[in-house]
């Protein structure tokens, strides 16, 4: 029973973590058509720039609590002003570029704010973990586990729902499918197909922030954070289908779960697993679970 | 007429910028490569505070402002000029900036390397270009083991010393130690570490048992489901080799859900987090230091300079891998000068080899003998404590030594065959 539960607890709250980090990825690959390698970029400012607010609020004496607000303005701050500025400032000249083009630029991207991050933070550690243990803990079948690791789980539910809200029961969001499903013509019924980009892309880029930051009250940031996730990330949503915010849901419960039965039962194939679900899954659907084959012009 | 007179001012400024920029290196100035990580996962607890001390010592060393014997000015009285190389990008990138270094730069020598794939590629290079080369942090043994180099040293000890020193410690500290679990990165340290600490630990107790041992990926980040493994089964002492910030999350993950409350941590490289994260390592927690460094390291002249100017000038204690580079440019600086001593003028490349060769001498982490590898490769003693808070501050107890005679094999057996061979020839006090 002890040994269920920590699968099961373990897998829900690492898919809840890779959920978010999914979600602003596969947002923008479906309203786009851009596989954002700089999403990894958005984590890691969102991590900094969490762990730095959170650093100079606690520094002046305020109420402990108010550092879950830090994170939240990190998130929202760091997301929209590099998401602003890389849709604005280069993406815009780049649309209608075949997807390969795009994903070397957004590369590119990720390499440039990678050593951006570094000018600005430097190489050293950055810690906030005050927000962390702030929680306390629940024991569950004699096992202890953070909080805050909880509350990730419904912060993760929360995102879902408002992300499936948002698209299927508003107006903005139902002008958003038909850019998804056809951009040219929704731009010939006068939907401001460049405004829904922008708005889309600086969305996913509060996303990656957000998961950067909330990842940040339990490690040690430090450079190189964002290429590391950037992985994990393609590989959930190329499990659900790329573009597919459900099919981003699954892959991340479906690595999650299948992660944490390897570390119990067989850590050995910790590595391998998720890897290999993704090899599994593509060789019966190679456009992932919950996307729509579609033909594709050679 | 403006622009034109703004443009030559523009390039006149950028040609005087350029000029400064340009560090001034004279004929008969030592000019030493030094490659450490400056930036990637590596560079904040290991590469930054190697290449803080390397620009402090050889500050002091050009002044001449060291305690003796290392008060001769430069090296042999040549003035140090520092090259520096970022270690980040892989073996192959290091083999091509190493003979950058050598080809391009003509250093003098070579000191450098934490990462041990960049070590165990890097000295077929420099015995091609026939340079002097130090390295300094990296810790496989196999090193020296599977080759012989003559242009290469290594004034760092090796990774075995580590894990058999926290054999002996944790049977010193439990007598009734029963099981023991492992959580340590998936790559090459991460297994020899974990291979070593078993081998010798099974050697001093066959009966002990490994609850679970836990390989997640390097930088992985995230130990929810490891430090739940970790839980279920739980064991006496949990042995880590876990650096930088995979050891930094693993221990407030894991202080965060009490995990260290009914376990023991054992952190082979702990020592480089004690300051960093002060008020989140529990009490208790067995901490390593790579070798007698850091707040292990003996009270003698040159450490107590060695600390003081660092923390003046950086604002924090020196760690171990800021010990391991001084140590490896006092090695070079005094082979270099005792091979001068026998030859008029500057010492060869080979007459430096010779002097370097069964070098002992005093580091700020004390005595460093250079007695295995065929004289090649530095040998320590290994020390252990346990984390604790002394009026606030961070500092150990249950303090260890063991001799470098009791925690390294004889110079004619691998490491792994010595540990499977149950430590034949230790001479433990």
């Amino acid at each position: 029973m002890k040994l269920v539960i920590a699968m099961l607890m373990d897998g829900v709250i690492y898919a809840s973590w890779l959920f978010v980090i999914a979600a602003g990825l596969t947002l923008i690959y479906g309203v786009m058509r851009i596989l954002n390698m700089a999403h990894g970029s958005f984590y890691a400012i969102g991590a900094y720039g969490g762990a730095s607010l959170v650093g100079f609020y606690l520094a002046g004496g305020y109420p402990p609590w108010g550092a879950y607000f830090m994170l939240l303005g990190a998130a929202l701050i760091g997301g929209t002003i590099v998401g602003l500025l890389i849709e604005r400032g280069l993406l815009r000249m780049m649309y209608g570029r075949d997807e390969v083009v795009m994903i070397l630029v957004t590369y590119a991207i990720l390499l440039i704010l990678e050593d951006v991050i570094k000018l600005i933070w430097g190489v050293d550690a950055y810690f906030a973990y005050q927000p962390y243990t702030l929680l306390g803990r629940t024991k569950l079948a004699g096992l202890s586990f953070a909080n805050y690791d909880i509350l990730l789980i419904f912060v993760s539910a929360l995102i879902c729902f408002v992300l499936w809200w948002g698209l299927n029961r508003t107006r903005k969001g139902k002008l958003l499918q038909a850019v998804i499903h056809d951009r040219d013509t929704a731009a010939f019924l006068g939907i401001n197909v460049t405004r829904m980009f922008t708005v889309t892309f600086v969305i996913g880029a509060v996303l990656g922030a957000l998961a950067g930051a909330l990842t940040a009250p339990g490690i040690s940031v430090m450079p190189g954070i964002g290429v590391e996730v950037i992985i994990l990330a393609f590989a959930v949503v190329v499990i659900g289908g790329l573009g597919s915010v459900g099919g981003a849901l699954l892959g991340a419960l479906i690595v999650g779960l299948a992660r944490s039965a390897a570390v119990h039962l067989y850590p050995d194939a910790e590595l391998f697993v998720i890897y290999g679900v993704m090899g599994l899954v593509l060789a019966f659907r190679p456009q992932g679970l919950f996307a729509i084959a579609t033909a594709r012009k050679i | 007429m403006l622009i034109p007179f703004a443009k030559k001012s523009a390039l006149v400024g950028l040609l005087v910028a350029s000029a400064v920029a340009q560090p001034v290196i004279a004929a008969d100035d030592y000019k030493l490569g030094l490659v450490t990580f400056l930036s990637g996962g590596a560079a904040g607890p290991f590469g930054v505070p190697a290449q803080n001390a390397a620009n402090l010592v050889l500050e002091t060393l050009n002044e001449g402002a060291l305690p003796a014997p290392y008060n001769v000015k430069g090296i042999n009285g040549r003035t140090i000029k520092p090259i520096y190389v970022d270690e980040a990008g892989g073996a192959t990138k290091q083999s091509s900036e190493y003979r950058n270094l050598v080809e391009r730069q003509g250093v003098d020598a070579v000191v450098g390397y934490i990462s041990s794939g960049d070590c165990l590629a890097v000295p077929a290079v420099a015995e091609e270009l026939k340079t002097l080369t130090v390295l300094f942090d990296c810790g496989t043994p196999r090193v020296f083991e599977d080759n012989s180099f003559k242009y290469v040293f290594r004034t760092g000890p090796t990774t075995t010393m580590d894990s058999v020193a926290a054999s002996y410690y944790i049977k010193d500290i439990f007598p009734n130690l029963k099981a023991v679990s492992g959580i340590n990165q998936n790559y090459s340290f991460g297994h020899e570490s974990w291979a070593d600490f078993y081998g010798s630990l099974k050697g001093l107790q066959s009966d002990i048992v490994v609850p679970t041992k836990q390989f997640p990926k390097i930088y992985a980040g995230q130990y929810g489901a490891e430090i739940s493994a970790l839980m279920v089964n739980s064991a006496d002492v949990i042995h880590s080799s876990f650096w930088g910030g995979d050891m930094e999350a693993f221990l407030l993950q894991g202080a965060a859900r009490g995990l260290f409350e009914d376990q023991t941590a054992l952190l082979t490289t702990g020592e480089s987090a004690m300051y960093r994260l002060s008020d989140q390592i529990p009490e208790g927690t067995i901490l390593g230091g790579r070798g007698p460094f850091g707040i292990y390291a003996p009270d003698n002249a040159l450490n107590r300079w060695f600390r003081d100017a660092y923390s003046k000038r950086y604002g924090t204690q020196p760690t171990y891998p800021a010990y391991k580079m001084v140590q490896g440019i006092l090695g070079l600086k005094l082979a270099t000068e005792q091979a001068a001593a026998k030859v008029s003028g500057q010492p060869t490349t080979e007459d430096v080899v010779s002097a370097f060769e069964y070098l002992e001498y005093e580091g700020p982490g004390g005595k460093v003998s250079m007695n295995m590898g065929k004289g090649h490769q530095a040998s320590m003693e290994m020390v252990y404590g346990r984390y604790a808070l002394k009026d606030g501050k961070p500092a150990v107890t249950d303090v260890r030594r063991y001799a470098a005679e009791c925690v390294n094999p004889s110079d004619d057996m691998p490491a792994n065959e010595w540990i499977e061979k149950g430590m034949p020839g230790a001479k433990c006090n």
